[in-house]
């Protein structure tokens, strides 16, 4: 195919992500240079206060807290997800793919629907408290709804399968004579792991735990409800300036710092990548 | 200044992209959803000959993002909280209300012509109104409560079974209210007051809730909410054990509105659309179906029966009108956002 023949293929995809990200982004970060005006709307005087804004002590402690809130979820969604793609590797190849759909089958029903069902099982006369004092294990409600705990539980629970499925495309590349390799020359399971398989399929736990903590990060939804809105995350801090205080230049300067420590954490990503291959 | 040339680009992209009026009609009407009879569009149209469209917006804020992007262009009369109309007003969007052309208005008490942010409605017409208050269940709690404080520093058996709303004016109203301070204050040093006992307030919620209190009072999870008078009646009407009261240091009076455009093109039409709202049927329908209070005297003596099953609904309008309604803070807006932000991430 000529090289003109080539570009054209590329054109949708560039438009696409010209007029709906890039442009937008743009809006966004001209934004966020600008004021709050009186009674809400913009007003175009350009200047840094709504960066000087975010460092202060209330809106540096909700970046943080949430950051926080992220590489946890993203720590626990590799915990979990590491050993779940490698079960699924070892497996006969006939079930990797229905074990792999099975991962996939939460995305089937929508977010907010898989939420409200955690405050289903999570709440004070919920499934998992009735289910626990019936049996006697326990006999006051323990509080999990409404809690970080509970933050935490639904992020990882949503977006484990991305972890999962990011781990096992490391995992399925893994050059099996080099574990036999590492066998043979007397390496205990414990070492060939951490030497040999765990280095080979970094790039994968890289991307995993990026795309948990970058989708965390942001999120408002699950705070809000799983967290009963008493842990502001900066997602909800953002949709708080839009849709609350009216003050989009300020919300445009926090999506800024926000994009901002995604676009970082996606390079540093893809320099795992580089390097690993 | 380079800002010039920024705002045209971020206007001409903003309103072609995101600024979209497929409604071909004589009149656009935008209110909440529900909000309404479904079928009010066409039983206005069979009225006055007048067609009309209704489109939905979920909050106050959506509405206004849209309407100051696009100067107001694209709708001729909206549904707003009364602190939202006194923005839109200032930032002169708003046409003026003629009396002259809604003689449906001698239906109104006198009061609903004296709101302390528009007096003599010159830019709005209230729709519905009501009070913020608690809302909860008589058959769990051992003392009934009288006080915010009851909400704010509640007794050991009620810890942790409380919801609070987290709309910003709300919240700080709770707060402010208290400690006898007006709804709208603005000093820093009163703010951080309540915002310091909003914060200690906290630790004894099961959670922030604006929209589904009502079912957690239903089910038990929350005992006592901090609830609209109307909200609170979704769940009086489940379980009539739940109880509304206005706390002795006082609330806010709350105003849904109407206004008019002034970019409209069809000032008379909008009129006609108000007035016909304020007829004293179709103002019945929302007492009857939305569970609010309206400045309707025609529509609330004609509907008095409803106060029997739901005791808020016959709140005199002079005690109504005794509370302050919330206004628009202009440049302590930042400081009521940060507040709020304080309290939320404590």
């Amino acid at each position: 195919m000529s090289t003109i023949k080539k570009n054209i293929l590329i054109i949708p995809g560039i438009a696409w992500i010209t007029i709906f990200l890039f442009i937008p982004c743009l809006i966004v970060i001209s934004y966020s240079f600008f004021e709050r005006g009186v009674y809400g709307g913009i007003e175009y005087n350009f200047n840094l206060n709504n960066y000087t804004r975010v460092v202060e002590y209330t809106y540096l402690k909700i970046l943080l807290n949430s950051a926080k809130i992220a590489f946890l979820s993203a720590t626990i969604a590799i915990l979990i997800g590491y050993p779940a793609a490698y079960f699924i590797h070892l497996s006969p190849s006939k079930y990797q793919m229905i074990l792999l759909f099975l991962v996939m089958l939460p995305f089937w029903s929508n977010y907010l629907i898989r939420t409200y069902a955690w405050m289903v099982l999570l709440n004070n006369q919920g499934i998992i408290n009735t289910l626990l004092m019936n049996a006697g294990i326990i006999s006051e409600p323990i509080n999990i709804l409404y809690t970080q705990s509970a933050v935490i539980i639904g992020l990882v629970y949503n977006y484990l399968p991305f972890v999962v499925l990011t781990i096992f495309s490391s995992v399925s590349k893994l050059d099996n004579s080099l574990i036999e390799a590492s066998k043979d020359l007397g390496a205990k399971s414990f070492s060939t792991f951490f030497k040999i398989i765990l280095p080979l399929t970094l790039p994968g736990v890289a991307a995993g735990f990026v795309f948990v903590f970058v989708l965390s990060i942001g999120n408002f939804i699950t705070p809000d409800l799983l967290g009963g809105g008493k842990f502001l995350m900066i997602g909800n801090l953002i949709y708080d300036q839009y849709l609350s205080a009216r003050d989009w230049p300020f919300g445009s300067s926090l999506s800024f710092v926000l994009i901002s420590i995604m676009l970082l954490l996606l390079f540093a990503q893809a320099y795992v990548v580089r390097k690993n291959s | 200044m380079g800002g010039i040339v920024m705002r045209k680009l971020i206007y001409t992209i903003f309103i072609s992209m995101i600024f979209i009026n497929p409604l071909k009609a004589d009149i656009v009407v935008s209110n909440w959803d529900g909000y309404s009879a479904p079928d009010i569009m066409e039983t206005f149209e069979a009225a006055t000959g007048v067609a009309g469209e209704m489109s939905f917006h979920a909050t106050n804020e959506e509405i206004m993002g849209k309407v100051t992007a696009s100067k107001g262009v694209g709708y001729d009369v909206l549904f707003v909280s009364s602190p939202f109309a006194e923005a839109l007003d200032k930032m002169g969007l708003l046409a003026d209300i003629d009396h002259s052309k809604i003689p449906n208005i001698k239906n109104f008490y006198p009061e609903a012509m004296n709101l302390d942010f528009d007096p003599g409605n010159k830019f709005q017409v209230p729709y519905a109104w009501g009070t913020t208050g608690l809302c909860y269940r008589s058959d769990l709690v051992n003392e009934t409560p009288d006080s915010w404080d009851d909400l704010l520093s509640p007794s050991d058996d009620l810890k942790g079974k409380i919801t609070m709303l987290s709309t910003d004016r709300w919240l700080l109203a709770a707060g402010l209210l208290s400690l006898g301070y007006s709804v709208n204050e603005t000093n820093e040093s009163k703010l951080n007051e309540a915002k310091e006992k909003l914060i200690s307030a906290k630790k004894d919620l099961l959670a922030y809730d604006d929209t589904t209190f009502y079912s957690k009072l239903v089910s038990g999870e929350a005992v006592m909410t901090h609830a609209w008078d109307g909200w609170c009646n979704y769940a009086i009407w489940e379980n009539p054990d739940v109880k509304y009261i206005i706390p002795k240091e006082g609330s806010d009076l709350w105003v849904d509105t109407m206004v008019i455009m002034k970019s409209s093109n069809n000032i008379d039409e909008a009129h006609a659309f108000i007035n016909y709202i304020l007829d004293a049927d179709i103002a019945a329908w929302t007492v009857n179906n939305i569970l609010y209070k309206v400045p309707n005297k025609a529509a609330m003596d004609a509907t008095a029966e409803i106060a029997d099953s739901f005791p808020n609904m016959g709140m005199s309008v002079s005690e109504l009108s005794s509370y302050e309604t919330l206004k628009d803070v202009g440049s302590s807006a930042k400081l009521y956002a940060k507040t709020v932000s304080d309290i939320l991430s404590d």
